[in-house]
C-alpha cells in the first residue's frame, strides 16, 4: 500500500491504497467523486478526462502514486471562470444525450480553451479526439466550443473595461496625473 | 432527475420532495392502448400513475421511459404538460418503478417506440387532468364549466377573469371522476409540442451530478468483476483461487452459473484479481468457430433454396417481362453495441428483499430476471432505474441483472456492483447478427425492377415463427419499394453466438443491402440514383417527399464540389420515412465523410431540437460501424479486446450533419433509430459513384 497526498479541487487529500491503483478508481471507489467515467481503462475514450496541474490526463492509465503532491481537478472542481463558460455553452446548445462522456468532453474542452481562448476547427479537432462520444454529440461539442470562447471573450472584455474604470477612476482621484 | 424508491406507493415516493401532502394524482386512460399492442388484458386502472399536483403548484411527472440518451425525460413530459396546461417551469419529472401501470414486464424503451405509445395515452391523461381541475374550479365558482379556460396552470373564469391555481384545486379535483373521453387539444394549440424545447437533464449531465448506475454507492458495498468462458456457450471445469486471493483488496472469488466472480473492495482490485484468476473452462462446441467458417457457411446457404419468407405478385407475369437478370451477393459481420457506460448492475438481497440498482432501458424485463435468479416472490423484488449512459439495444436487462443477483445471493445481504470491463464488454456483448444475402432481380426494358427476389442467412434471435425471422427480412423482403414480384427466402444459420437488437434491428443491415442493390440496378438502367429512386416510388409519397426535399437541399441538381462525390439512400420504418445524401472525398484508400443531408417524416414532431439530436446521433452510430465496425472470431474468442480494436467515430471525423424535418400532423413515427440504417449505403453508392467499385461487405474496405 502506498499513502498518497495531493491537492483535489482545492482540497488536500491523502489516500492509503495499492501504488498500481489509476487514479480513475481512487477517484471513484477511494473518494466517492463519481463525476469522472470509466469508459475503457486503456486511454482510448477520454471518459475519464481529469486536469493533472491544469493540463488534460487519461486518469484510468495514471498511476496513483503520480499524483503524489500535484495538483488535480476533476469536474466537480471545474475552474470557476473557463470551466463555467464551458458549462454555459453546454447548457445553451444541450449538449448531452445519455450525457456519459460529457464530464470528460468538459474537461478536455475546458484544457484547450485554458491555453487557446480562440480555437480553430482544426485545433478543436486535434484537442478533442481523444474524448468518445458514442451518442454522436460531436457537432454540438464543436459549436458549444465556439461559444465558450466568445464568453470568455465577452468576461475578458467586461474585466478588462472593469479594470480600465478603475484605473480611469484611480488616475481622476490621483489628481489627473499622467 | 429524481429516482423513486422501490416500492410503488406514490404518495410516499413523492411525499419528501412534493411539499405537502394531498393534492391531485391523476391516472390513465392508457393501458388499454398499450395493453392492446402486446396483445394483453389492460390492468386496473390505477389513478394516480403519472402526474401529482402540490398544492405549491409544482407538477410532478412519472416519466415510465428510462431516459437512455433519447430525451424521453423531456418529450414524454411534454406531452403530459401539454394537454395539461401547466407551468413548464414548474414542472418537475421522476422516474417511474416497475409497475404493470407503466407497461411491466415490458416497461421500457425498445424500438423507436417510447413515443409512439405513449403519444395519445400521455396526452390523454394530461387532458383527463385538465377537465378535472376546471370542474374544480367551475364547481367552486358555481359556474358552467365551459366558462373556464386553462393556462400556465390557472384555470380562468373568462367572463370574470378571475383564476384559481392548479395548486389551489388540486385537492378538490383529486376527488373527482376521471373523465373518459377528455377533450385533447388541436395541434393548432399547442404551445409546447412541436416547439424545439431544452432538455431537462442538461444541467446534471454537465456538472458530474447524474448519477448512472455505475456510480451508484451504497453503504459496505464491494465490487465485482465476473470471469465468464470466453468462448460462447463454454462451461466452468475448474478454478484456482490462491493467486487472486493474494491481491490486496479481494475478499473472496465465489463460483456462479455465469462463471468465477472476484469480490473486492474496489473496482481495481476486483479487476487485478481477476487478472491472475487461473479457470479452466470447456469450451463446448465453439471451440474452433472462427469468422471466415461463419462467412463461408453464410455464403454456402444463401446459394441454397431456404424457407419461403414471402411471395408475393404474379412469378409469371414477372418471368415474361423481365428482359435482364441482375444478381449480386452482400454480407455484414457483428457488431457490438459499445455503449459509453459499460454494462454494470448493483444488487443486494437478503432472506426477504432483492434489490437492483441499475441503468437499463427494459426495468420491466430486468425486474422479471432479478425475480427469477434470486427467487423471492416479486413483489419483494425492486429495480431502481438509473440514467442509463447509452443503450443502442445493449441494456435489455435480463442477464446482466441476474448475474449481479447470482452475485449477491451469496454475499448475505452485501450489496455487490458487478461491473462489466470494455473487455467483458466486446468480448461477451450479444452481437447485431452477421448476415448474407444472394440478391435475384429481374428487370424490364427500361431498367425498372419487374422481380425482386433473395435469399439471406441471418441469425435469429427474436425467435422464429412459421419458420421466419421477421427482422432477418424487415427492409428486405417487405420493403418500400412496391415491386410486382417479390420472392425471398430465408435461413437461421445455427450460429450459437449470441445476438440482439442493435440500433435499428434488421434495418440495420438490410437497408444497406436493398439500398446499395437499388443503386446497382439504377446504374444497370443508366439512370440518376435519385431519379431512379424517384420512378420507383411514386406510390411512396412520404419516402418520395424526404427524398425530394434531401435532393433540393444538397443542391443534386449542379455537380458537388470538386474532389467530392455524392451517394443517397432512402428508409422507412419505425413509422417514419428518410433519405440521405453524403458528400464524400478519397485520400489513400480512406474515405472522409464531409456532409450528410438527413430528410425526415416522423409524422407530429414533439421537440424538434430533439429530433435533430437523435437523427444525428443515429448518424453517427451508423457511420462508425459503416467506417470500422466488425466483430470476429477466432478460436471461440472475439478478437475485438478493446475501443482501439472496435473504434467509433472521433470527432475529426465528424461530417456535417443537416437534418430537414417535413411538416406533418400524421401520428408521430419512431426516431432513436431513424438515421442509422441508410448512412451505411449511402457512403457506399458515393465512393461506387467515386470510384466505380461496388463495396457488397461492411465495413467499408477501400484496399
Ligand atoms: S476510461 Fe480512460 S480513456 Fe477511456
Ligand atoms: S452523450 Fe452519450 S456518449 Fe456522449
Amino acid at each position: 500500500m502506498a499513502i498518497i497526498s495531493f491537492t483535489l479541487n482545492g482540497n488536500v487529500e491523502t489516500i492509503d491504497v495499492v501504488p498500481d491503483m489509476p487514479l480513475l478508481w481512487a477517484l471513484r471507489d477511494t473518494l466517492g467523486l463519481t463525476g469522472t467515467k470509466f469508459g475503457c481503462g486503456i486511454a482510448q475514450c477520454g471518459a475519464c478526462t481529469v486536469h493533472l496541474d491544469g493540463a488534460p490526463v487519461r486518469s484510468c492509465v495514471l498511476p496513483v502514486t503520480a499524483v503524489n503532491g500535484r495538483n488535480i481537478t476533476t469536474i466537480e472542481g471545474l475552474p470557476a471562470d473557463i470551466g463555467s463558460s464551458v458549462q454555459r455553452a453546454w447548457q445553451d446548445v444541450d449538449v448531452p444525450q445519455c450525457g456519459y462522456c460529457q464530464s470528460g468532453q468538459i474537461m478536455s474542452a475546458t484544457a484547450l480553451l485554458s491555453v487557446n481562448a480562440n480555437p480553430t476547427d482544426t485545433e478543436i479537432n486535434s484537442a478533442m479526439n481523444g474524448n468518445i462520444c458514442r451518442c454522436g454529440t460531436y457537432q454540438v461539442i464543436r459549436e458549444a466550443i465556439h461559444r465558450a470562447a466568445d464568453y470568455i471573450a465577452d468576461n475578458e472584455l467586461a474585466s478588462n473595461s472593469l479594470a480600465t474604470n478603475a484605473l480611469e477612476k484611480n488616475e481622476d482621484e490621483a489628481g489627473g496625473a499622467v | 432527475m429524481n429516482h423513486l424508491p422501490f416500492k410503488l406507493d406514490r404518495r410516499q415516493f413523492l411525499g419528501s420532495s412534493v411539499a405537502t401532502a394531498g393534492g391531485l394524482f391523476l391516472g390513465t386512460v392508457w393501458h388499454s392502448e398499450l395493453s392492446a399492442q402486446f396483445g394483453r388484458p389492460a390492468p386496473a386502472v390505477v389513478p394516480d400513475a403519472f402526474i401529482h399536483i402540490g398544492a405549491d403548484d409544482i407538477v410532478t411527472l412519472i416519466i415510465h421511459k428510462p431516459e437512455v440518451g433519447q430525451g424521453t425525460e423531456t418529450s414524454i413530459a411534454m406531452l403530459l404538460a401539454e394537454e395539461l396546461d401547466c407551468d413548464w417551469d414548474k414542472v418537475r419529472t421522476v422516474f417511474a418503478p416497475v409497475d404493470a401501470v407503466y407497461g411491466a414486464p415490458f416497461q421500457g424503451t425498445v424500438g423507436s417506440m417510447a413515443i409512439r405509445t405513449s403519444w395519445m395515452p400521455m396526452r390523454m391523461t394530461g387532458a383527463a387532468g385538465r377537465e378535472m381541475l376546471i370542474q374544480a374550479a367551475a364547481t367552486q365558482w358555481g359556474i358552467d364549466p365551459y366558462r373556464c379556460r386553462t393556462g400556465n396552470s390557472l384555470v380562468t373564469d373568462i367572463e370574470t377573469n378571475e383564476s384559481l391555481s392548479y395548486g389551489s384545486l388540486a385537492e378538490a379535483a383529486s376527488t373527482l371522476e376521471v373523465p373518459d373521453n377528455p377533450r385533447l387539444k388541436e395541434a393548432s394549440e399547442f404551445n409546447l409540442l412541436g416547439t424545439p424545447v431544452k432538455r431537462r437533464d442538461t444541467a446534471v449531465k454537465i456538472n458530474g451530478q447524474a448519477q448512472y448506475g455505475i456510480d451508484i454507492s451504497l453503504p459496505g458495498m464491494v465490487y465485482a468483476v465476473l470471469a465468464r468462458c470466453p468462448v460462447p456457450g463454454g462451461t466452468l471445469l475448474s478454478f484456482d483461487v490462491s493467486a487472486t486471493k493474494a491481491v490486496p483488496g479481494v475478499l473472496d472469488v465465489i463460483e456462479v452459473p455465469q462463471g468465477v466472480a472476484v469480490i473486492a473492495d474496489n473496482t481495481w482490485a476486483a479487476i487485478s484479481g481477476r487478472r491472475v484468476l487461473q479457470v479452466l473452462w470447456d469450451e463446448g462446441e465453439n471451440a474452433t468457430l472462427n469468422s471466415t467458417d461463419i462467412s463461408a457457411h453464410l455464403h454456402e446457404l444463401v446459394s441454397q433454396p431456404g424457407v419461403v419468407a414471402l411471395d408475393k405478385g404474379d412469378a409469371d407475369t414477372a418471368r415474361e417481362a423481365t428482359v435482364k437478370t441482375v444478381e449480386a451477393r452482400y454480407e455484414v459481420p457483428y457488431l457490438a453495441h459499445a455503449p459509453m457506460e459499460p454494462l454494470n448492475s448493483v444488487a443486494r438481497v437478503n432472506a426477504e428483499t432483492c434489490d437492483v440498482w441499475t441503468g437499463t432501458q427494459m426495468p420491466g424485463i430486468a425486474h422479471l430476471s432479478a425475480v427469477q435468479a434470486c427467487g423471492l416472490p416479486a413483489d419483494q423484488v425492486n429495480i431502481h432505474s438509473q440514467y442509463v449512459g447509452g443503450g443502442f439495444g445493449s441494456r435489455g436487462g435480463g442477464p446482466l441483472v441476474a448475474e449481479s443477483v447470482e452475485i449477491a445471493k451469496q454475499l448475505g445481504g452485501v450489496p455487490v456492483k458487478l461491473l462489466w470491463t470494455r473487455e467483458d464488454d466486446l468480448q461477451h456483448d450479444r452481437f447485431r447478427p452477421v448476415s448474407c444475402v444472394q440478391f435475384n432481380a429481374g428487370v424490364d426494358a427500361s431498367g425498372i425492377p419487374v422481380s425482386w427476389k433473395g435469399t439471406v442467412a441471418c441469425s435469429s434471435f427474436m425467435g422464429l415463427r412459421d419458420g421466419i425471422d421477421r427482422e432477418s427480412i424487415s427492409g428486405l423482403a417487405e420493403l418500400a419499394y412496391d415491386f410486382p414480384y417479390v420472392h425471398f427466402q430465408y435461413h437461421e444459420p445455427g450460429i450459437t453466438v449470441p445476438t440482439n437488437y442493435w440500433r435499428s434491428v434488421g434495418l440495420s443491415q438490410n437497408t444497406f443491402f436493398a439500398e446499395s442493390f437499388i443503386d446497382e440496378l439504377a446504374v444497370q438502367a443508366g439512370m440518376d440514383s435519385v431519379d431512379y429512386r424517384r420512378t420507383l416510388l411514386a406510390d411512396n409519397p412520404r419516402l418520395l417527399a424526404v427524398l425530394n426535399l434531401a435532393a433540393e437541399k444538397v443542391g443534386w441538381n449542379g455537380p458537388p464540389p470538386n474532389g467530392r462525390f455524392r451517394g443517397v439512400a432512402v428508409m422507412n420504418g419505425f413509422g417514419s420515412f428518410n433519405a440521405q445524401i453524403v458528400e464524400i472525398s478519397l485520400e489513400a484508400e480512406q474515405v472522409h465523410v464531409h456532409r450528410v443531408v438527413s430528410a425526415i417524416d416522423c409524422g407530429s414532431v414533439i421537440n424538434p431540437a430533439g429530433v435533430v439530436q437523435q437523427v444525428q446521433s443515429a448518424i453517427v452510430y451508423g457511420l462508425s460501424a459503416a467506417l470500422r465496425g466488425e466483430i470476429t472470431f477466432e478460436q471461440g474468442r472475439v478478437q475485438q479486446t478493446n475501443l482501439h480494436q472496435y473504434e467509433p467515430l472521433r470527432l475529426k471525423e465528424m461530417p456535417v450533419v443537416e437534418v430537414h424535418i417535413v411538416a406533418s400532423d400524421a401520428a408521430p413515427g419512431g426516431v432513436g433509430e431513424l438515421g442509422t440504417p441508410a448512412i451505411a449505403p449511402a457512403v457506399t453508392n458515393a465512393i461506387f459513384s467515386a470510384t466505380g467499385k461496388r463495396l457488397r461487405r461492411l465495413p467499408i474496405d477501400l484496399a
